[in-house]
Parts: structure tokens; sequence; C-alpha cells
């Protein structure tokens, strides 16, 4: 059992969670995800580490309220217990000096670009971060992410905050001012998939991390197969980052679809 | 461990064992016909997931099963068992009513007799190689349908037997994985009063025998008890940890650890890399088996979803995929069928499942091979394409080897499919151990006889060594490694 430390509400939608887990605290790296289950009836989830207190014992998790499962996790509060929780899953980042990094996070996705801005910030790059969201409220953890940033744009669908125009916009404005050596995508499919043509256009290697479909998250059912380079590849093992310019992501949107017949279902009767 | 002719002989000779030879002469023991184990009439068990197939010899039926058996001086079946169970000495305490000491006798050799009763391939072990079987060209004794009566007797009678522990000695083992060969090798060690640690990635104990094999085939409850009674000795479950990640073998040595039995078992999926093969709706026999076994996806207040198909095909023709296509069935499916590209004689699945199916309504589409699947706009598969095969010469196996026949594919309408196709070692500890030898195939390389590995303190055993093998196997392994690994800890101290 996994204890809640604290609980910090972003928007309606989106909250911040502090658990106790000293292990893996200690044994994370950027990249790194977990997986959890709210309880004996609860679906396994994966969930990016944004965080870590090696000290503490704790680690910082982000959660949007999607469907049945991540509702679930929302409603709990400070001294409640999730049933189980596993990690570190994943492969770590490879993160390196190579000079300017431009980090482009669309909504709940900055969660887990935040360890990555992090630690690209500290092996010496220059980093400049987008965050981008549908409104205002949906910006998360900007001053986390300032932290760590030379720069910070802002990025709204309805301009209720920082400059009106989706995330490509802010991107493609600053690979034309200055040099971008590599590129971070990470936040919905869609998102990611335009991010990384604009990048493949301009040559900029660029690092996606996948939000497939898991259900164990030790490579033991393939539910997180993608096609990486015409390979059928593992999210849970072989990722979740992946060269951008590989990914097939027109498969990755269809596979996320995969159970939406029997998502709908389970909403309806949950809420 | 090995039981050896002297000891067989010895035990052959005590007086029961000679009187209850003599009661019955074997001339008319060999006229009895094999006695059947009862079912559920397949009409009803495919409504239930989780209702056992057999229900159980009654011990009427045991004891006649067991007078069969002709107390052979030269027991061959012994030699067909991969853990040289004492066959004859087992089966005649059943014969005589004795059947908590048949049970006691099967755990000399065998941690978990309930359940191999239940999923050992009998007829390409023991019963292969019984008497009647090779020399009388009749039924062999059902000697896992006494295995199981045995073993079930002992846990409804309420008096099992749990086995005495040694003082502790304070030196502290792992097992990595909590399939069958770790718990084996937990039992063992926690005898020898070792303190000893499990840890296992998933949320429950039990490996595949959780994960994996259904309900309908063997019940959670049994493998349930076993664990409850390692535990009451002192073994310790640990959840929800994945050695090498949540704490690296170094961080575990650390903490005290001097020893680690390595059964992480071969759980990687293989896919047949054909077009199409990612469209939703397909899936690997383990994420399809997962989902209703260990997420109970197939229940609606369960949060994990299933796809429930009307009409479903199965890749493959092992146990993994009769699995699979019966639970398809279970779960609704009006035609529910198996693909598999050689011919129903090669099929390496248990024969006693093949037979269940088929009378489930299990439609057999042998020698075919998929080669391509289509899907509606919306990515959802629903057509596959197969090709027509004809068996050739031999191969290396000695099965003939499947040749496409040109020209021959056809596609026929899918809105499941669960590709069975065979596994591959876990990946996870060779590639967070290095030094560790490995295979080309990625199973851990061990002295076959200590089951030790290129790192000393580091033992391997059950599919993660052998590839996708087989419960008493691994089993058999957690032994050895034990006792390797008792010798080798204590000569340490020396
Ligand atoms: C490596 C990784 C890291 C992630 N990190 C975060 C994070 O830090 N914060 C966050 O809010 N979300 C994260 N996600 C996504 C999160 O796991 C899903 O949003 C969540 O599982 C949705 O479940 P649901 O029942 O609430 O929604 P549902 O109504 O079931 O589904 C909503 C959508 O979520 C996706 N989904 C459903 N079930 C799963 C599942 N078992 N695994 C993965 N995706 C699923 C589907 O594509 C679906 O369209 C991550 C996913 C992955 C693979
Ligand atoms: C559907 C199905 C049906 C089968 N039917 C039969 C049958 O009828 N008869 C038969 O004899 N055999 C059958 N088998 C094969 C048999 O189940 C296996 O050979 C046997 O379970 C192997 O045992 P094991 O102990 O090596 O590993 P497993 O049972 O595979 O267990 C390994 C465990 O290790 C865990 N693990 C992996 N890595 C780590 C790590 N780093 N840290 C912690 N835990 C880890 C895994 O999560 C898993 O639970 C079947 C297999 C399947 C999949
Ligand atoms: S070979 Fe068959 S008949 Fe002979 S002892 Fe073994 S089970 Fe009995
Ligand atoms: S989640 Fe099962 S293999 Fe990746």
């Amino acid at each position: 059992m996994t204890q809640i430390v604290e609980k910090v509400l972003f928007s309606e939608k989106v909250a911040k969670f502090i658990v106790n887990a000293p292990r893996i605290a200690r044994s994370r790296k950027p990249g790194h995800f977990v997986i959890l289950r709210v309880d004996e009836k609860g679906e396994r989830i994966p969930l990016t580490i944004a965080d870590a207190d090696r000290e503490k014992g704790t680690i910082t998790l982000v959660v949007q309220k999607m469907g049945v499962s991540s509702a679930k996790l929302f409603e709990l509060n400070v001294g409640d217990k999730i049933l189980d929780l596993v990690g570190p899953l994943g492969k770590a980042t490879h993160i390196h000096n190579v000079g300017t990094v431009l980090a482009c996070g669309g909504g709940v996705g900055v969660a887990p670009m935040l360890p990555i801005v992090q630690a690209f910030k500290q092996a010496g790059n220059r980093v400049i971060s987008i965050l981008a969201a549908r409104n205002k409220d949906l910006i998360i953890l900007e001053d986390e992410i300032r932290k760590w940033s030379d720069e910070v744009i802002v990025m709204t669908d309805d301009g209720s905050y920082g400059t009106k125009g989706l995330v490509t916009a802010g991107a493609e404005m600053v690979i034309q001012r200055e040099t971008v050596n590599e590129c971070i995508a990470i936040g919905p499919a869609v998102m990611m998939k335009f991010t990384s043509m604009l990048t493949k256009k301009y040559q900029i290697p660029t690092q996606s991390s996948l939000n497939a479909i898991m259900v164990d998250g030790t490579g033991m059912c393939g539910a997180c197969r993608v096609t990486v380079g015409g390979q059928t590849m593992f999210t849970c093992i072989d990722g979740p980052e992946f060269d951008a310019h590989q990914i097939d992501f027109d498969e990755l949107i269809m596979r996320l679809g995969g159970y939406s017949d029997e998502e709908k279902l389970a909403s309806e009767r949950y809420f | 461990m090995t039981t050896n002719k002297e000891y067989l002989l010895i035990e052959r000779e005590k007086e029961w064992r000679v009187e209850l030879r003599k009661k019955i002469a074997n001339k008319e023991r060999t006229t009895k016909t094999r006695t059947q184990m009862p079912e559920l009439d397949p009409f009803v068990r495919i409504r239930y997931q989780d209702r056992e197939v057999n229900t159980g010899l009654t011990e009427k039926q045991a004891v006649a099963e067991a007078s069969r058996c002709l107390d052979c001086p030269n027991p061959t079946c012994i030699d067909g068992c991969p853990v040289s169970i004492n066959i004859p000495k087992f089966i005649k305490y059943i014969e005589q009513g004795s059947f908590l000491e048949a049970a006691k006798t099967l755990k000399e050799t065998s941690a978990l007799p309930a359940v191999c009763g239940r999923v050992c391939p009998q007829e390409k072990q023991c019963e292969a190689t019984c008497f009647y079987t090779m020399k009388l060209k009749k039924d062999p004794v059902a000697i896992g349908h006494l295995e199981r009566f045995a073993a079930d007797y002992e846990r409804e009678s309420g008096s099992m037997s749990v086995p005495e522990v040694a003082a502790p000695n304070g030196i502290k083992v792992a097992a990595v994985g909590s399939g069958p060969a770790s718990l084996s090798f937990a039992g063992d060690m926690i005898k020898l009063g070792y303190d000893v640690t499990v840890f296992e990635a998933l949320h429950e104990i039990g490996g595949v025998l959780k994960y994996g094999i259904p309900e309908f085939r063997l019940p959670n409850k049994i493998v349930d008890v076993e664990l409850a009674n390692l535990e009451q000795m002192g073994v310790k479950f640990v959840r929800n940890f994945i050695v090498g990640k949540t704490a690296s073998f170094d961080d575990l040595k650390e903490e005290g650890i001097e020893a680690f039995f390595v059964a992480s078992g071969a759980g990687l999926p293989r896919f047949m890399n054909i077009p199409g093969e990612n469209y939703n709706g397909i899936m690997s026999s383990n994420e399809y088996l997962t989902r209703v076994n260990l997420m109970n996806a197939a229940s609606d207040d369960f949060d994990t979803p299933i796809i429930k198909g009307k009409n479903v095909a199965v890749i493959g023709g092992g146990n993994t995929a009769m699995d699979s296509v019966r639970t398809a069935k279970r779960l609704g499916a009006e035609r529910a069928m198996i693909i598999y590209r050689r011919s129903r004689d090669e099929m390496p699945a248990r024969v006693e499942e093949v037979h269940h199916a088929e009378e489930e309504g299990i439609e057999f589409l042998n020698l075919a091979n998929p080669v391509e699947y289509f899907a509606d706009p919306k990515g959802k598969v629903n057509r596959v394409r197969v090709q027509r095969m004809e068996l050739g010469e031999p191969d290396a196996s000695g099965r003939r080897r499947p040749v496409v026949i040109e020209g021959s594919e056809y596609d026929i309408p899918v809105d499941l499919v669960v590709v069975a196709v065979g596994v591959s070692p876990n990946p996870l500890i060779p590639s967070e151990v290095k030094d560790l030898k490995v295979t080309k195939w990625g199973t851990i390389v061990v002295n076959e006889e200590t089951m030790q590995s290129s790192i000393p303190e580091l033992f391997a055993g059950g599919d993660i060594v052998r590839g996708g093998a087989t419960v008493i196997l691994a089993m058999g392994d957690g032994r050895k490694a034990a006792a390797s690994m008792h010798e080798y800890l204590q000569e340490k101290r020396k």
C-alpha cells in the first residue's frame, strides 16, 4: 500500500500527488514511470514520475482526469492509500549536453517533461520550454518548469494565457530565431505528431514519450506495442521515449482508441 | 532427491505392497478399463469462466483406477516423470485407501501435486512410459488424475501436513518471480532454515499459474492454499517489486541477501510480424489471458476492459492457444476457432485440453496460417487472410514441416484475434545484470546440475532458463537450485 502525503489541485481535471515510495524515489531516473492500481477492482494505469525526493522517500505524480481509472485516483486525498504501485518502469531518458534543447509540452504532458527538462538543464544545456494547452486552466507546473528553463513560452489555443496558437507555432518561432540542437515533444499523440513533423522539416533530432495503453508494464503482454522505424516495439520496456521521426503516430492514435467503446460504457456506469 | 533403483526396490518389498499385489491377479487388473474423469457438461461449462471442467475422481473411482496399476518391478512410468515421483508407491497407497499417505508420497518429490495433477502433459510423460501404453497397448493408468485426487483429498481433509521447518539459520536468500520454480525453491529453502523472500513484479503471487492458466483448468484457490502454506512456514512475499528496477541486485546484497534464485519466466510474447498485426482487436494471448485472469476484465464491476469477440480466431496450437480460445467461447463467442499451421497430431497442447476444446465446440482450422489482417476505417480488425498448408519433410524437431500451398488464400471474418505463437525469455534480468551469461535466445546459461549461473551467487531455473517449458520442469529446477544453493552457502561458511 502506498500512502498519499500531499495533493495539490492544478485545475478541475489535473492534480498533483506526492506519495510515499522510498525505493522508487531512490532508483528512479528522468523518463521513468510507475504503474498503479487504486483498489481491488481497479485497472493498472501508467503515470510518469514527475519528480522525486530521495530524502523524504516520496515521488510526485501528476494525473489528468480522463476516464474511470484516473478519476478514481483523482478522488483520493491525503492519507488515503493506493493499493498497488510498481516501478520505476521504462528506459531512462538519454541525457547529454547538446547545446540548446527545445522542450514542448502539451497538456498533462508537461508532467513527464519536467524531470527531463531539469536533467537537461543540469547537464549544462540551454533549455527553452514551451507549455501549451487549450486554455489557461490547463497550463500546469509553470513555476517548476521555469526553475529549470532559460526561457518559457506559454501557448493557449484560445489565447486566455500567453500567446494564442498551437505549440507548433511557438516551436517554429524558436527554431527560426536560433539554433536548436535537440527537441523533446511530450503530450497528446496528435500534438506530438505535428511537433515531430515540424522538427523533421528542420532536421532537429526529437524525442517523444509515448502514452500507449498498458497492462503490466514489464514487457509481458504487448498491449503497448508501437511501430518505430518500421519495427514493432513495446513502449514499456523499449521506451517510453523514442526517436519521434521514426514513430508511426497514426498507428499510435488508432491504438489509443482500441478500447474506446468499452471505456465509454465504463464511464457511463461510473459517472 | 533422485529415487534410485535400490530405494525403489526396498519400498516395493515392504509388506503392505507385497500383500496388496497378491490381492488381485495381474490378469484381472489388466482387464479393467481406465476410469473416465467426471467432467461438467460442455453446454453448461461454456457459460462459466470460473467452473473447473474436470470435477475430480470419487474415492471409489480412484481406488478402482489405482487397482489397475501393476506395481511393476521395473516401474517405467517413473522414467517418464521429470522429477521422478515414486509413482507406484503413491498409487498403491490409494488402492489401499491411505489417501493421506499417497499425498505425502507425492510431496517427497513434487512441491505442488494438486497443480501438476491438473496441468502436466501426462500423455507425453509418465503415462507415455507406463507399462500399459508401452507393452500392453492399452490406455495407461490415469496417473495424473490419481495425483490430483490424492492432493485434493489432502487439501479438502483439512489435515494438510505442514512440513517441518529447521531452526532459522539467519541467512537471507531471495527468489525473483513467483511462478512454480520460485515456489518450490522457496519451500525447500525455508525447510532448511533460510530467511526466504520472494519478489514479484505483478500485484499477485503465482506467475503463470495466476495470470495465465484459467480458472476452468486450475482454480486460483488451489494455488492460494499452497501460498498460504508457504507463508505459514515463514516465506515472505513481496508484491509490486521488480528486481533490477525497484532495487538492483547490489542494493539487495547490501541489505544482506546472500544468494538469488532467478525464475523470471518467459514472459515476452512473440508476434508474427505480418501486415495489419497492430490493428485493434489483435492481441497476444498473454494480454488476453492477463486481462481476464489477473484483472478480472470479464466482470462488469472491474475496471479493466476486454473485447468480447463474436468471431474469434486464436493463432497457435499450444496450451496457451487452447486456454485463449476456450476463454473466448466462455465470454460469448459464437465462433471460436484455432488457426494452426501444422496438423492436429503436432499440436503441442495437452491432449485433454484439445479434447475438451472439441467438446466445447471450438473449430480447428489446421494446416492454415494467417498472412494478413484487415480492419474497418477505425482500425478495428474485421478480417484475417489465411493460407493453406500441407505437411512436407520432417524438420529438426522431427515434426513434418508445414509448406505453403500457393494460391490457397482465403478470408475469414473476425472481430478478435489472439496471437499465441510462443514467448521469449523475459529480458529484464539479463539486461540489468552485466556479466550474466545468456544464450543467443536470451535464456540464462546455468550449470545443469547445480542451476548456478555465471555469477556464483545467482542461480536460475524455470522458463528463463528453458524458454517456454512446463510447470513440472520449472518446479524441478527450483528444487535442484535450492539443494545446490544450500551447498554453496554452507561451503562458503566453512
Ligand atoms: C508511460 C506513460 C506515462 C503516462 N504518464 C501520465 C501522467 O504522468 N499523467 C497522466 O495524467 N497520464 C499519464 N499517462 C496516461 C494515463 O495512463 C491514462 O490517461 C490513463 O490510463 C487513462 O485511464 P482512464 O481509465 O482514466 O481513462 P479511459 O477512459 O480508460 O481512457 C482514456 C484514454 O486513456 C488511454 N488509456 C486507457 N487505459 C490505459 C492504460 N491502461 N494505459 C495507458 N493508457 C490508457 C486510452 O487511450 C484512452 O483513450 C501515461 C501513459 C503512459 C503509457
Ligand atoms: C496460458 C498458459 C498455459 C500453460 N499451460 C501449461 C500446462 O497446461 N502445463 C504445463 O506444464 N505448463 C503450462 N504452461 C507453461 C508453464 O506455466 C510455465 O512453464 C511455468 O509457469 C514456468 O514457471 P516459472 O516459475 O519459470 O515462471 P512464471 O510462471 O512465468 O513466473 C515468472 C514470474 O516472474 C515475475 N518476474 C519477472 N521478472 C521479474 C523481476 N525482475 N522481478 C520480480 N518478478 C519478476 C513475473 O511477473 C512472473 O510472475 C502454460 C503457460 C501459459 C502462459
Ligand atoms: S508403469 Fe504403469 S502399471 Fe507399472 S507401476 Fe507405473 S503406473 Fe503402475
Ligand atoms: S504493457 Fe504489457 S508489454 Fe508493455
